[in-house]
């Protein structure tokens, strides 16, 4: 089944006016369900705005989006989709196990139904024991891991993340990615992903989508088969050949 | 054990400056009207507990009445101006230009309106000076927000009012909190300011200028200081409202390093 099908989308930002922007231009981008598809290119290249439109927290200027075969917008409302960013954005108000429960508050869930399944998501994020503490009390990545609970908590069929774990050092980010590809696997959720880091998609991704500035176009969709990733993929031959071959991509959008 | 110390020191602090205060005037003694020392005020208090009592009660609730009002109505307009740009466009400049005017002037005014011996007026005064800060820093506090956190509730589809709820209000909360303060002392310099021009007259401000005019300084000091008082309770019932509004707030401040 196709879970996002984008045609000819465009987007231009404060069009008519001096500060007019042609952020994204001709897009198509269709994703079966299942896949986890990263967006990757230099600033500028729209990365943001395509996932934004996907999520339908803006319009396009011209085409067409649609996810799980409804209009983008319809799948907002039917809340097809969750989402995280870079920051966290989690809410300081809130304990760790009430932020998770926040999307089932606004979708109607019964008190018990809501504490259930915020306590499983604690669990598939291996943070149990924080349900009742404040984010403010959480390392970065912790929070990070809380977004992503708070994201799948009412199991969409869609994941969409903007450079989730960007803020995070190394090694947690490392640490994050194979927590994220393990509930992937575990859930069956479609991803897509936007990043800076080459060898972030090319580990986390089915699919890399490379991106080129001014306007916002595809520029190349590379494949990723490298199997069921691990310590051992980072050090793989094929691992760094697929990574040469994005950075090769990425050169020829920048140059 | 931690609490009392942090109450430890403002208390010495407080000993020492009424101790050299009474120490220096035995010292130099000055003639009576200059500064009476804390011992004849308290005696004073003392002495006319009953009439100090009587105008702490009327000035305490043209204050307070005058904070809730002013309080209200500055919190309503905040989330009117935020919610609709009309009521932004019209509001705020209205407000602004209400604060420009120099509001305690308008005493002897207000009290024509509301008749001369009418606490209405002093009540008017209060609302109109408490008004002001509330609104701006509260319009400011609900504009402030985190851009993501909004967008994660629009991806929710949630309603503009739910967002206001969710994510506008608790932003808006320690930057409410903040005027709150200024307001309370604002508020009781404003009532017994108001006082001095019409309202009752067994309230602390005619009681501080009649005393004063009859050169009875100790007695003036002592509605003074049942003003101080009323602004004192006031600031402390503010710290514990704080509290129990933001529990998380005094989290994210210890972990800062904040007072």
């Amino acid at each position: 089944m196709t879970a996002i099908d984008v045609r000819g989308a465009a987007k231009v930002f404060n069009p008519g006016r001096s500060n007019q922007v042609e952020a994204l231009s001709e897009i198509d981008l269709s994703v079966e369900s299942g896949e986890f598809i990263t967006l990757i290119g230099p600033s500028g290249c729209g990365k943001s705005t395509l996932l934004r439109l996907i999520a339908s927290l803006i319009s396009p200027s011209a085409g067409s989006v649609y996810v799980n075969a409804k209009p983008a917008e319809q799948a907002r409302l039917d809340r097809d989709y969750g989402m995280a960013f870079q920051a966290a954005g989690l809410f300081d108000w809130r304990t760790v196990a009430k932020n998770i429960e926040l999307p089932l508050e606004l979708m109607g869930w019964s008190r018990g139904d809501r504490r259930r399944r915020s306590a499983e998501m604690l669990d598939l994020v291996k943070l149990g024991e924080f349900a009742k503490h404040h984010p403010s009390e959480l390392s970065g990545g912790m929070q990070q891991r809380v977004a992503i609970a708070r994201a799948l908590a009412f199991s969409p069929s869609l994941l969409l993340m903007d450079e989730p774990f960007g803020a995070l050092d190394e090694m947690t980010r490392e640490h994050m990615q194979d927590e994220l590809l393990r509930i992937w696997e575990e859930t069956g959720t479609t991803v897509v992903f936007v990043t800076h880091s080459i060898p972030e998609a090319v580990y986390l991704s089915t699919r890399v989508v490379v991106m080129s500035p001014r306007p916002g176009r595809i520029a190349a969709t590379i494949g990723v088969d490298l199997g069921n990733r691990s310590a051992a993929t980072r050090d793989d031959t094929a691992f760094f050949k697929k990574v040469t071959e994005v950075r090769v991509a990425l050169r020829s959008v920048e140059g | 054990m931690n609490a009392l110390k942090g109450f430890s020191a403002p208390i010495a602090a407080g000993v020492v400056i009424f101790g050299l205060w009474q120490g220096a005037l035995s010292l130099l003694d000055p003639d009576g009207f200059v500064l009476p020392a804390p011992s004849e005020i308290v005696g004073a208090l003392v002495d006319n507990w009953d009439e100090v009592y009587q105008g702490t009660r009327i000035t305490g609730f043209v204050v307070v009445s005058g904070l809730v009002a002013g309080i209200v109505l500055g919190a309503a307009a905040a989330l009117l101006v935020t919610r609709f740009r009309t009521a932004n466009e019209t509001i705020t400049p209205l407000a602004v230009a209400l604060n420009a005017v120099p509001i305690i002037a308008l005493a002897p005014i207000f009290n024509n309106w509301f008749g001369l011996t009418s606490p209405r007026s002093n009540q008017a005064i209060v609302v109109a000076l408490v008004f002001f800060p509330i609104f701006i820093n509260t319009a400011r506090g609900l504009a402030r927000v985190d851009p993501s956190q909004v967008e994660l509730m629009e991806s929710y589809a949630a309603g503009r009012w739910r967002i206001t709820r969710e994510v506008r209000i608790p932003h808006a909360l320690p930057f409410f909190f903040t005027a709150l303060k200024l307001a309370t002392s604002l508020a009781v310099i404003a009532a017994i300011v108001a006082e001095y021009f019409g309202g009752r007259q067994d309230a602390l401000g005619p009681m501080i200028t009649q005393s004063a005019g009859l050169t009875r300084y100790d007695e003036a000091w002592a509605a003074v200081l049942a003003g101080a008082g009323i602004g004192a309770v006031l600031y402390g019932v503010v710290l514990v409202l704080e509290r129990v509004a933001m529990p998380w707030h005094s989290l994210l401040r210890s972990r800062r390093g904040e007072p």
